[in-house]
């Protein structure tokens, strides 16, 4: 218990501090723990689960390429749904009608309500490639040619922006969740070595560690980015970036790993294992690793939205990935024009789904250090 | 500051008022503030002989303080060294030039010079200067100091950026003084718009800065910071204040040398306030807040939310159609094979096929570009001379529309070929991918490269946009040459086709697709080359006009420059601004500044 609290802990006191020697064993998982809360995790995880599915399969859910630019509709406002036409009758169905641009006044747009476009489902419309592997048409759903549907309206390009949100999305999610599990790893490497050799390797690492939590990361981010070559492809650029987020922030799991390993390899079990004969990889994978589990996991858990938003500033900047590729980041860019930002709300999206998603995962995390506090993981 | 100057002023009524019985006090307060009207009214009489020169405007009122925007601080006042718009902006109210160029007609009329004669070759020009007048410190103006400043502008250390112009086929103007009144300019050859190179050339105060000539220090005379006394010109205003970070003040040149039918010595304004206002969303936000009389270089999207609200706010918009600005697209022709930069070497190949060119030019949507990026507000350009210059732009100029087929048979033509996945390739199977460099930060000049990357995208050219940093980009296009395309945009200074020499003429400073050398890459850029200069000395304008009419066949046949489109100029000014006339020329709002009037009297602007 006093092992658990302590790692939990020092999640805020960076500064971990070894643990006694010999400590009460910790909780057994099973039995004592409070039951009704087991099921409180999946309150994350099935939302989460849901958002990254959805953003996976962009090409399904979207109505349209994310590049598909309509030159006569730029920032046109998110269709409205009917149910009723213009002669009364009610259709059980919802449809659209087509938007077009009167000529004189841009940035007004008009419905023609002479015909009306039911919203289908499973319709057949622009070619995309799921899991890069084979090529589909079906989308979820979708309206007749010439009529668009677009449920959070157009960008400056007329580019349908529930579709680019959905693929802008894969690239920020990714990204943070890519670059969460590159540093953790680091970190949890790094830290376990720190933690288990100890004397001057630790020493050294730790240092060193302190060295990279002094950086102010996004002018190292800024500094890197700019040493690059002009034409970096979207693909790179983003591998790029996650490298370089994933691979600056492996300092703080590092620290908390340490601690729990210095603790855990003065365990009487793995002092007992050591007396016949254990070797050091047999007991880092056997009993060292699976004490660092909760701490892993719950750091994942909260550097994940981190790197989002490490993501998004970058693209925001112009330094992640770069046009037509969309993420969350590049697509707040036009936001930088008062008109944009005063006047078209759909624009703020990516925005209002950064903020959901960075709140599904510190609720993640919340629940996470409950458990591990509790000892339930 | 005007509260201050009614204090001031108050203080001799003092006397009086107190003489008279309190129950008339307010009365009389009420005819001191007339008096004090009228005061201000009395101007320097004129002088014997001062030659005034007579406006036709609509008359009328004195009074009031016009508050406009810059979008950075003037980094100096001195008209020689100046090149920042916003330093010009603030000296062009300070300062006069011999031979103006009207604003609104594009014609040349009478200024400091109140008529001149030009010799039949074309190479003697004699300038006849306004008697009497004098400079905003009341000392005389003669023909002492209108030699003095061509001394000082075509003297090399000096590095003045007015001296290029003054330099015709490498040899400089020479200015001789005949008469106190007379002055003599001698061109090394026929100029056929010689006139027009004295406007905007600020005639300075011998009697002040002489001295400091001497001294060698004629870069540093003349900051924002100098004394408001010691700069001293002959435009319609002097510097009257210089807050740093907030604003300069100029006030009325009481010696000013133009006067209204009535005799009304000019300009009516008290003063022109300047802000220091950033960037254009900042202007708009203090236009709308009613904080600035007049804003210049509107954004198109902010015009439009201006629109919207017109009738309440009390301003009106003027949407004067497309400028002298042009931007356009251009292919990096400079001959790279000492450098060595190998990838661009081998792209080159491409960019100098000029049917890989006109592909491009083929596949652009410029409507698209003018109603996504400009809403609506500019116009589509296939050459490089914008509709607003009426004089000069070919009108029989081909307008091809967008045609991708056409396109794609041109690539085809000269060896291009698709693969499966519709990927442009080459002869050589090379993939054909290169960049856009563009200034960041400039949204309008993004967005059109982004179009410009979805619309070579259908012709299968792999395109990234790169927005750099400004000094980084002209680094690379005047330096380095390390890029292979550039979005960029040019403004002409005057309707003439003289101020483009430099960037038609081979080893012209602003050549931007081959800077390199001065030796032509293709025939058509000796022809264009051939073309500009037989124009320089052409003195008959039809015939100047064919050769320019041919050079932008060449220019749109050839596409050096690939031209896209030319955006409005969008300008809005308070409702009872009088006078107002903006033009579509450089200087836009407040070219005839010393005209302006406000109707009734402006409520006291907040700093």
């Amino acid at each position: 218990m006093a092992l658990a609290d302590k790692s939990a802990s020092a999640r805020h006191a960076s500064d971990a501090r070894p643990v006694p020697f010999l400590t009460p064993k910790r909780q057994a998982p099973t039995g004592t723990g409070p039951a009704q809360r087991a099921g409180k995790l999946w309150l994350a995880l099935i939302p989460l689960a849901a958002v990254h599915s959805l953003v996976m399969f962009a090409g399904f859910f979207a109505p349209e390429d994310y590049a598909e630019q309509d030159r006569t509709l730029p920032l046109a406002p998110p269709s409205r749904l009917h149910f009723v036409d213009p002669h009364g009758r009610f259709h059980v169905v919802p449809f659209v009608y087509r938007i077009v641009p009167p000529p004189a006044r841009p940035g007004d747009y008009l419905e023609d309500q002479s015909r009306v476009f039911p919203i289908g489902i499973l319709v057949r419309g622009t070619p995309y490639r799921v899991a890069g592997i084979f090529t589909s048409r079906r989308h979820l759903f979708g309206v007749e040619a010439p009529a668009k549907i677009f449920l959070l309206g157009r960008d400056e390009y007329g580019r349908d922006q529930l579709s680019r949100l959905l693929y802008g999305g894969r690239v920020s999610l990714f990204a943070g969740l890519l670059a969460a599990v590159l540093s953790v790893t680091t970190g949890a490497l790094l830290g376990a070595c720190a933690g288990f050799y100890g004397g001057w390797l630790d020493g050294a690492l730790m240092r060193f560690s302190e060295l990279f939590l002094a950086l102010p990361w996004l002018y190292l981010l800024l500094a890197v980015r700019a040493f690059l070559p002009l034409r970096v492809s979207p693909s790179e650029a983003l591998l790029l970036a996650i490298t370089i987020v994933g691979l600056v922030g492996w300092a703080r799991p590092a620290r908390l790993v340490r601690g729990v390993v210095l603790s855990a390899r003065g365990r009487s079990y793995v002092l007992a294992a050591r007396g016949f004969g254990a070797s050091d990889f047999y007991l880092i994978r056997r009993h060292v690793l699976p004490e660092t589990f909760g701490v892993v996991l719950t750091q994942a858990a909260l550097l994940a939205p981190q790197y989002i938003l490490a993501e998004v500033t970058l693209s925001f900047f112009g330094l992640g990935v770069g046009e037509p590729v969309p993420s969350w980041g590049n697509m707040l860019t036009s936001l930088l024009r008062y008109y944009v930002l005063s006047q078209c709300w759909w624009m703020l999206s990516p925005g209002l789904a950064l903020i959901g998603v960075s709140l599904l995962y510190y609720l993640l995390t919340s629940l996470l250090q409950e458990r591990l506090r509790i000892g339930q993981l | 500051m005007d509260n201050f100057e009614i204090l001031g002023t108050l203080g001799r009524f003092r006397q009086i008022l107190a003489a008279l019985g309190r129950q008339r006090f307010r009365v009389q307060l009420v005819l001191a503030g007339i008096a004090i009207t009228a005061a201000r009214l009395t101007l320097p009489a004129p002088y014997p002989n001062e030659e005034l020169l007579v406006t036709s405007n609509p008359i009328g009122r004195y009074g009031g303080r016009l508050v406009a925007a810059l979008r950075s601080e003037p980094k100096t006042l001195n008209p020689v060294t100046a090149v920042d718009v916003a330093s010009l902006e603030v000296i062009r109210r300070m300062t006069a030039d011999l031979i103006h160029i009207n604003r609104y007609t594009h014609r040349t009329e009478p200024a400091l010079a109140k008529t001149w004669k030009v010799s039949r070759d074309g190479r003697h020009y004699i300038l006849h200067l306004r008697r009497g007048i004098r400079f905003s410190d009341g000392r005389p103006f003669n023909a002492d100091d209108v030699v003095f400043t061509f001394q000082v502008l075509l003297d090399e250390k000096v590095h003045s950026p007015q001296r290029d112009l003054l330099v015709v086929g490498g040899e400089p103007i020479a200015a001789r003084k005949i008469d106190a009144y007379t002055v003599e300019f001698e061109l090394p050859q026929a100029d056929a718009a010689a006139e027009r190179i004295f406007d905007s050339i600020a005639i300075l105060p011998r009697h002040v800065l002489q001295k400091v000539y001497d001294e060698e220090k004629m870069d540093q005379a003349w900051t924002p910071g100098t004394p408001s006394g010691e700069v001293v010109g002959l435009g319609p205003f002097r510097l009257k204040e210089y807050n740093p970070g907030q604003h300069i003040i100029l006030e009325r040149n009481p010696y000013y040398w133009k006067a209204d039918r009535t005799g009304n010595r000019l300009p009516y304004l008290d003063e022109i306030a300047f802000l220091f206002a950033g960037s254009e969303d900042a202007q708009f936000a203090r236009f709308q807040a009613g904080e600035l009389d007049v804003v210049s270089r509107l954004s198109p999207d902010n015009f439009s939310l201006l629109e919207r609200k017109r009738q309440a706010r009390g301003y009106k918009l003027y949407d004067l159609g497309p400028g002298f600005q042009y931007e356009f697209l251009f292919f990096n022709l400079n001959d790279m094979s000492s450098k060595g930069t190998e990838p661009i070497v081998r792209e080159q190949e491409w960019f100098r096929k000029v049917e890989f060119r006109q592909a491009v030019s083929a596949a652009l949507d410029r409507e698209g570009i003018v109603r996504l990026v400009y809403q609506g507000r500019g116009a589509p350009l296939w050459g490089h001379v914008t509709p607003a210059n009426k004089m000069w732009v070919d009108a029989a100029l081909p307008r091809p529309p967008r045609s991708l087929d056409r396109a794609r048979q041109l690539l085809k033509s000269v060896g291009f070929s698709w693969k499966d996945d519709g990927t442009l390739i080459d002869s050589r199977g090379e993939i054909v991918q290169f960049s856009i460099v563009t200034n960041a930060g400039n949204s309008q000049r993004e967005k059109t490269a982004t179009i410009i990357q979805d619309d070579l995208a259908k012709l299968g050219m792999r395109v990234h946009v790169v927005p750099l940093e400004f000094r980084a980009l002209t680094d690379r296009v005047f330096h380095t040459f390390d890029y292979e395309a550039c979005l960029l945009g040019l403004v002409s200074g005057d309707a003439d086709p003289n101020p483009e020499m430099n960037v038609w003429i081979l080893g012209g400073g602003t050549h931007l697709w081959n800077l390199s050398q001065s030796r032509a890459s293709a025939q058509w850029e000796s022809e264009i080359d051939g073309l500009m200069r037989r124009q320089l000395t052409t003195l008959d304008y039809h015939q100047r006009k064919k050769l320019y009419d041919r050079v932008q066949q060449l220019v749109a046949e050839d596409l050096p420059l690939i031209c896209l489109v030319s955006p409005n100029i969008l300008v809005g000014a308070k409702e009872n601004l009088e006078n107002f006339q903006p033009a579509n020329l450089s200087d836009y709002a407040l070219w005839n500044a010393d005209q302006l009037f406000f109707r009734k009297a402006s409520p006291d602007q907040p700093r």
